[in-house]
């Protein structure tokens, strides 16, 4: 058994730590490219998201390499995602590409659906061995979140952007193959000793937070590499999603002491008073987060067509009106164009540092 | 007399009889607005989010046409008109859609109708809402029966064949008027859609009177009974989580197998999420078996007439030619 699963951002670190370290064999699919798009855009439904393409297309690159397993997540509703896998199957069948499809998700009826199928892809190990590899991935996702989180702020501060960008690669590369906790800790703590050499302009940033759908914040092929974007245009982004901050909301049910999404839900009322799947609540909680804590503008990623991102924006303008924030909206996919995207961002932020030179000046 | 508007659009097709005799009976207005014209189309298209889909655009339209005439619009949020299921997210947000884009409307009742959980019926609804007009809990209990005893005579409407629009005709004129089931026609055509789209006369462009004229009769999932199409929907290897989107699927799977049936047509909306999910399967489905001609017409605000009537009249030829070679193949093949 070969087993592959779909690419998200620098998820498929924390994957592969969990799944090798309960002894599976991984064929990884290549990065992102121009050729998986490709794939996924001529075997997938014309108006699928723009997640269910690109997994499409790695499972085909994987399947060349000689991957046999398909492990994806999956959902009860009502957003789509939930049901990706199924017609990924059928697809799949249709192309004649035969490949096991493991879909785990919370059960419908039975928690021993899920249990049955955890015990099928880990054989007769204990559950103290299961626990354990757990334990290391989630330790994964910190060290990536932690080198993320720094670079986000060093990108737009630093004189040497690629070296920055060198050095954030090599860290990713070395936290992938960490064999261990002492380890890790090593090359987080080796890579803020080496980015805190790098000469940096100091002064206020522009603060720009990131929200939207989990797909397009986290996978920089599918965002068309918005972070990197706006770091070189000067502004200092925070996401409103981080890998570990995910995880221990949604496999661990919240047990972790990580700052979550809870709070922001709240936030999310009067705007939207309900949930809608996805991520639409969250994205309207952060934004209203984002304006309180005073940052200059909030960008906002979702798929083309996506429904709960489509209510989400549908309410931002009234947080606009009531916080003044400006929002800038992307739905992305095969089409969007990279010209486009740089224009509109390098607008935004001309955009926004008019407004706060306007607000100082109000102020004085 | 307090006024209550009920745009015509979403699940207009399906609740307007229940929801509009719940009110009635409590003594409040319902008013409706008009079947859709290109003013309250333009008018939503103005308003709602340009990357919504079209039958959102057109609810803002009928909520707009509303707006001036009523006290309360009710635009109830839609989570879940059944167990486990949803209907699609944007109904989930509508009420929120509607007061962020449009901020001078009236008052609108927007509790939420959930049933995903066992136990959980109109009643409950109904409850709340009949709590904002009056104290009398008897009246509303009232008010529930006869809605709810209306809503089973409208089932019983469309089992007995009729299309959601006939019925609620034949429910708000009286008796008499059920119009004569088209017999003996030519062609038989199965055809598949949300209500929404293909009961308004304005954004189907007269689908199902056009396949009338054309000299066919249509059967569309309405018809068929809902343990029918719950039966069909069961084999799907994982639950659909979409009421509308099973309904689909389950009508699908039984025209699939309908022997006096000629072909299937499958309406659906440009931008619609499940659709495009729901509509690759079934398409699938269609082509593997090769058993009907199948078609699938997506429409948004540009489609244009013309273009419809030459795809639905190359279809139906097609599907003549077909029955024309048949008879002559001999019929143990
Ligand atoms: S089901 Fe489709 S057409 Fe209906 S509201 Fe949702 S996305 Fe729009």
């Amino acid at each position: 058994m070969k087993i592959t699963y779909p690419h998200m951002g620098n998820l498929y670190i924390v994957i592969r730590a969990l799944l090798t370290s309960l002894g599976l064999d991984l064929v990884l699919p290549p990065p992102t490219s121009n050729r998986t798009v490709e794939l996924g855009v001529r075997y997938a439904p014309e108006f699928a998201c723009f997640p269910l393409k690109l997994n499409l297309g790695n499972f085909l690159e994987a399947r060349e390499l000689g991957a046999d397993t398909i492990l994806m997540a999956g959902g009860v509703g009502p957003c789509r995602f939930g049901y990706y896998a199924q017609v990924q199957r059928e697809i799949l069948r249709d192309l004649g590409v035969s490949m096991e499809m493991v879909v785990l998700e919370p059960p419908d009826t039975h928690w021993s659906e899920l249990k049955d199928k955890i015990r099928w892809l880990v054989g007769d190990r204990s559950w103290w061995e299961i626990i354990k590899a757990i334990r290391f991935a989630w330790y994964k996702a910190r060290a990536v979140d932690l080198v993320e989180a720094r670079v986000l702020y060093l990108r737009p501060r630093v004189f040497e952007p690629f070296e920055l960008e060198s050095g954030y690669r090599e860290a990713l590369r070395k936290i992938d193959q960490a064999a261990s906790k002492r380890e890790l800790d090593s090359v987080v703590k080796g890579f803020f000793r080496f980015s805190n050499r790098l000469p940096r302009r100091s002064g206020s940033l522009l603060r720009v937070g990131l929200v939207g759908e989990i797909f397009t914040v986290l996978e920089p092929f599918a965002n068309y590499d918005l972070e990197r974007r706006l770091g070189l245009l000067g502004v200092e982004v925070t996401r409103s999603i981080f890998l570990s901050a995910w995880i221990n909301e949604h496999l661990f049910g919240g047990l972790l002491r990580v700052k979550g999404t809870k709070h922001v839900k709240k936030l999310a009322a009067p705007y939207l008073n309900f949930f809608v799947g996805g991520h639409g609540r969250e994205t309207v909680g952060s934004t209203v987060d984002f304006a309180r804590q005073g940052y200059d503008g909030v960008v906002h990623v979702a798929p083309f067509t996506c429904m709960p991102e489509i209510v989400a924006h549908s309410v931002l303008p009234s947080v606009t009106k009531d916080y003044g924030i400006p929002t800038l909206t992307f739905y992305l996919d095969e089409q969007s164009g990279e010209a486009g995207i740089q224009t509109r961002l390098e607008a935004f932020v001309d955009l926004i540092s008019a407004r706060r030179e306007r607000v100082r000046k109000e102020k004085h | 007399m307090v006024i209550v508007g009920i745009p015509r659009a979403l699940l207009f097709y399906y609740y307007y009889p229940l929801w509009r005799a719940f009110f009635t009976e409590l003594g409040v207005q319902v008013v409706v607005s008009p079947v859709t014209n290109k003013k309250i189309l333009d008018s939503g298209l103005r308003t709602a989010l340009d990357e919504a889909c079209l039958p959102v655009k057109l609810f803002f339209g009928h909520v707009l046409a509303l707006a001036d005439q009523v006290d309360y619009l009710f635009v109830p949020r839609l989570v879940s008109v059944e167990q486990k299921a949803y209907i699609c997210p944007k109904f989930m947000g509508l009420p929120d859609m509607l007061r962020a884009r449009l901020p001078h409307l009236p008052p609108i009742i927007d509790l939420p109708v959930d049933f995903r959980h066992s136990g959980q019926t109109w009643d409950h609804f109904f409850e709340e809402v009949g709590k904002l007009f009056t104290r009398d809990r008897h009246l509303i209990r009232r008010a529930t029966q006869s809605a709810c005893e209306v809503h089973s005579r409208f089932q019983e409407l469309l089992e007995s064949g009729l299309l959601p629009p006939e019925a609620i005709s034949v429910l708000e004129k009286g008796e008499g008027e059920i119009p004569v089931q088209q017999q003996n026609c030519l062609l038989k055509i199965g055809l598949l859609g949300h209500a929404y789209n293909l009961y308004d006369p304005f954004i189907s462009m007269n689908l199902i009177k056009k396949l009338r004229q054309l000299g066919a009769s249509v059967v569309t999932a309405d018809c068929l009974a809902p343990d029918l199409i719950e039966e069909k929907a069961r084999r799907l290897p994982k639950r659909l989580f979409w009421t509308l989107g099973k309904k689909m699927i389950g009508a699908a799977l039984n025209f699939f197998e309908n022997r006096k049936l000629d072909g299937i047509i499958y309406l659906t909306s440009f931008g619609c999420g499940p659709e495009s999910l729901v509509g690759e399967l079934v398409e699938r489905w269609a082509k593997r078996r090769a058993v009907l001609p199948f078609m699938l017409l997506t429409i948004d605000e540009h489609t244009g007439e013309a273009g419809l009537v030459t795809r639905l009249e190359a279809f139906l030829e097609m599907i003549k030619r077909r029955k024309k070679n048949e008879n002559y193949l001999p019929t143990y093949g």
